[in-house]
């Protein structure tokens, strides 16, 4: 015989997070993309900042090109590759509002790579997200500037080949070598440390915008558990073991004024 | 309205585009237009606008593309090359449906051609500005005057319509001088349109795109940009036309070789022939009703161009073999002078075509006597 039992009362539950409200979920991201992880980390900062209702979001070509969806922001759609020259048509005519790129390897090391160093070049006060996972995700897992030596992809087949295909551009060393550049870093996503880390440079990105010392960019080694045909925790294993090899985490241009921020 | 002024073309566009009210110029050089660039980057910081010189044409277009979404007065300009490189910007603008004018300055082609004055890109601009279904509205000046007149209202239309609008110019109304009235200065707009993307506080998010996954949601689309192409039809259409009411014969042209056309069409009267002028200002919405009317009247028509022979296909089009037509052009950068269309009206009127002439066959055949045999 059966006898219910009703459930001893409870304590009310302490909220110790809320997700930010600017972060627009559920995403279509796949099982341990780390896309979902930054967006939540750019929504919070904005949100801290007091920002949100003053920016302008602008989505890539890429599995992010609905980025605009889970943002509650205003946001502009580019072509592939466009948004750094999206972003200065659009900071240049409203220069007090906050203007933000989110971009992944192929999206702005490749075709992109002429207008993110012109604008880079030029001081644009924008803040770029770059998303880098050593892949071309939405397309189905094509070889991306990004891509490790002797990695596997649809157009590695048998892995790239330094003498044909030649080598990963390290992204945050080369734009840290622009005057116009205010802020230049590459952080991780695959570990909860690292987060925090990450979620602090994209903090003091956003003060260079607004404190006007520059352009700013932060580099994030993500993960493509689908395309890299790994489970999520291996592509979080394979970021820490074999990217961080080949792009160092390191802060490679920090103006003056935000070292001085306890952020 | 002022005085007029001796001004070059490039310049006075330039300065039309100003008065009109332009808030954002991003540009690139390329000859023959680059003092347009020039004379911006003079003139709107002088007028706390913007002004920025971009890293090519590519970086040009989307900086536009960006500043467009906020609802601000942009423009860009450029030649033929620069024109091609901006084929993928003009189809995202269109497909978010917001305004820009573009001012395309021609020059010899396909390639990189010369810096000389052509017509070469007319079928790219009013027929294949970029990828997919969308529909620029082209304007046409044939002197400095009515280029600053078409600039002027290439604003208006590009804001009624939520729409491109290309000012095409041959290389010579680029370069050359004339006597100029310019239009007062217009007030800036105080407010931006309900679309815009602006990062406004206090009101609902906005979100500006071209993409749209569904196929179902993207077909909505495309409707509504023929519906709207098809208002403009209704409703832009412009030419003028010089000498028609007694016309037995009609030449056609459009921009410089329209303007050397009129010259030679008045030598012919004077020399007592009944041939008339047809200049399309629109290239596109092209005045296809006003050429269908006008082609029975006509015994043959002439249609000048300085290309292989673009705007042709349209009059042909228009004419729907009503009247038979043919054609002289030059090409590559050469400018028709009126001496030699003169000749041709002599030999339309002389010989007119036979119905089932190919438009091109004497014109190829002139060409072998009298323009290949000097070649290189």
């Amino acid at each position: 015989m059966t006898t219910s039992v009703s459930a001893p009362p409870r304590k009310p539950l302490k909220v110790v997070y809320r997700p930010p409200r600017t972060y627009l979920t559920p995403t279509h991201y796949c099982p341990g993309c780390t896309h979902g992880i930054a967006h939540r980390m750019v929504s919070e900062v904005l949100e801290e900042m007091g920002l949100a209702e003053r920016t302008i979001g602008i989505s890539p070509v890429g599995c992010a090109v609905l980025a605009y969806q889970y943002f509650d922001l205003d946001g502009v759609e580019a072509a592939h590759g466009r948004a750094p020259a999206m972003a200065t048509g659009i900071k240049r005519v409203l220069p007090d509002r906050v203007v933000f790129t989110y971009q992944g390897d192929g999206d702005m090391a490749s075709i992109g790579m002429g207008e993110i160093v012109h604008a880079a070049a030029r001081g644009e006060r924008i803040t770029v997200i770059f998303i880098n996972n050593a892949i071309y995700g939405m397309t189905g897992g094509q070889m991306a500037p990004t891509t490790l030596p002797g990695q596997v992809t649809t157009t590695s087949p048998r892995g790239r080949d330094i003498h044909a295909q030649g080598y990963p551009i390290r992204m945050a060393e080369l734009l840290a070598g622009l005057d116009g550049v205010a802020y230049s870093v590459r952080h991780s996503l695959h570990d909860p440390t690292h987060i925090r880390k990450a979620k602090k440079a994209i903090r003091l990105a956003f003060e260079a915008q607004v404190r006007d010392l520059g352009f700013s960019m932060v580099e994030l080694l993500s993960t493509c558990p689908t395309n890299w045909g790994m489970t999520p925790f291996e592509a979080m294993q394979w970021v820490k073991e074999n990217m961080t090899q080949v792009f160092p985490l390191g802060e490679y241009k920090v103006h003056p004024e935000l070292k001085k921020l306890r952020v | 309205m002022s005085t007029r002024e001796l001004m070059k073309g490039n310049i006075a566009m330039a300065e039309a585009a100003i008065r009109a009210g332009v808030e954002a110029y991003y540009g690139y050089p390329i000859t023959p237009q680059s003092e347009l660039l020039e004379h911006m980057s003079k003139r709107l910081p002088e007028l706390g606008r913007v002004f920025l010189q971009a890293e090519s044409e590519v970086a040009a277009i989307n900086m536009a593309y960006g500043a467009a979404c906020t609802g601000a007065r942009v423009m860009t300009s450029t030649s033929g090359p620069g024109f091609s490189l901006m084929a993928e910007g003009l189809s995202y603008i269109a497909g978010t449906e917001v305004p820009l004018v573009v001012v395309d300055v021609m020059r010899g082609g396909p390639g990189l051609g010369n810096i000389a004055p052509s017509q070469g890109d007319y079928r790219q601009v009013a027929h294949g500005a970029g990828h997919g279904d969308f529909f620029p509205i082209v304007l046409a000046p044939s002197s400095i005057q009515e280029a600053v007149d078409l600039v002027t209202l290439a604003f208006d239309l590009a804001q009624k319509y939520r729409s491109i609008v290309i000012v095409i110019a041959d290389g010579t109304i680029g370069q050359m001088m004339e006597p100029v009235a310019l239009p007062d200065y217009r007030p800036l707009p105080t407010t931006r349109p309900e679309w815009a993307v602006t990062g406004e506080p206090g009101r609902p998010r906005r979100r500006l795109t071209s993409l749209y996954l569904h196929a179902e949601d993207e077909e909505v689309v495309n409707l509504r940009l023929v519906r709207r192409w098809r208002q403009v039809e209704a409703n832009e259409v412009r030419y003028r036309t010089y000498y028609l009411d007694d016309a037995e014969f009609v030449v056609v042209g459009f921009g410089m070789a329209g303007r050397v056309a009129l010259s030679a069409v008045r030598h012919a009267r004077e020399q007592g022939l009944k041939v008339g002028l047809f200049r399309p200002i629109t290239l596109r919405p092209f005045p296809t009703r006003a050429l269908r009317e006008l082609a029975p009247q006509a015994k043959a028509m002439l249609v000048v161009e300085m290309n292989s022979g673009q705007m042709l296909d349209d009059v042909l089009a228009a004419v729907q073999g009503r009247t038979p037509v043919r054609f002289y052009g030059r090409m590559g950068g050469m400018v028709p002078f009126p001496d030699e269309v003169l000749e041709q009206i002599h030999l339309l009127t002389q010989q007119p075509p036979t119905p089932d002439e190919d438009p091109r066959a004497l014109w190829l055949e002139h060409m072998a006597r009298v323009v290949e045999p000097h070649a290189a």
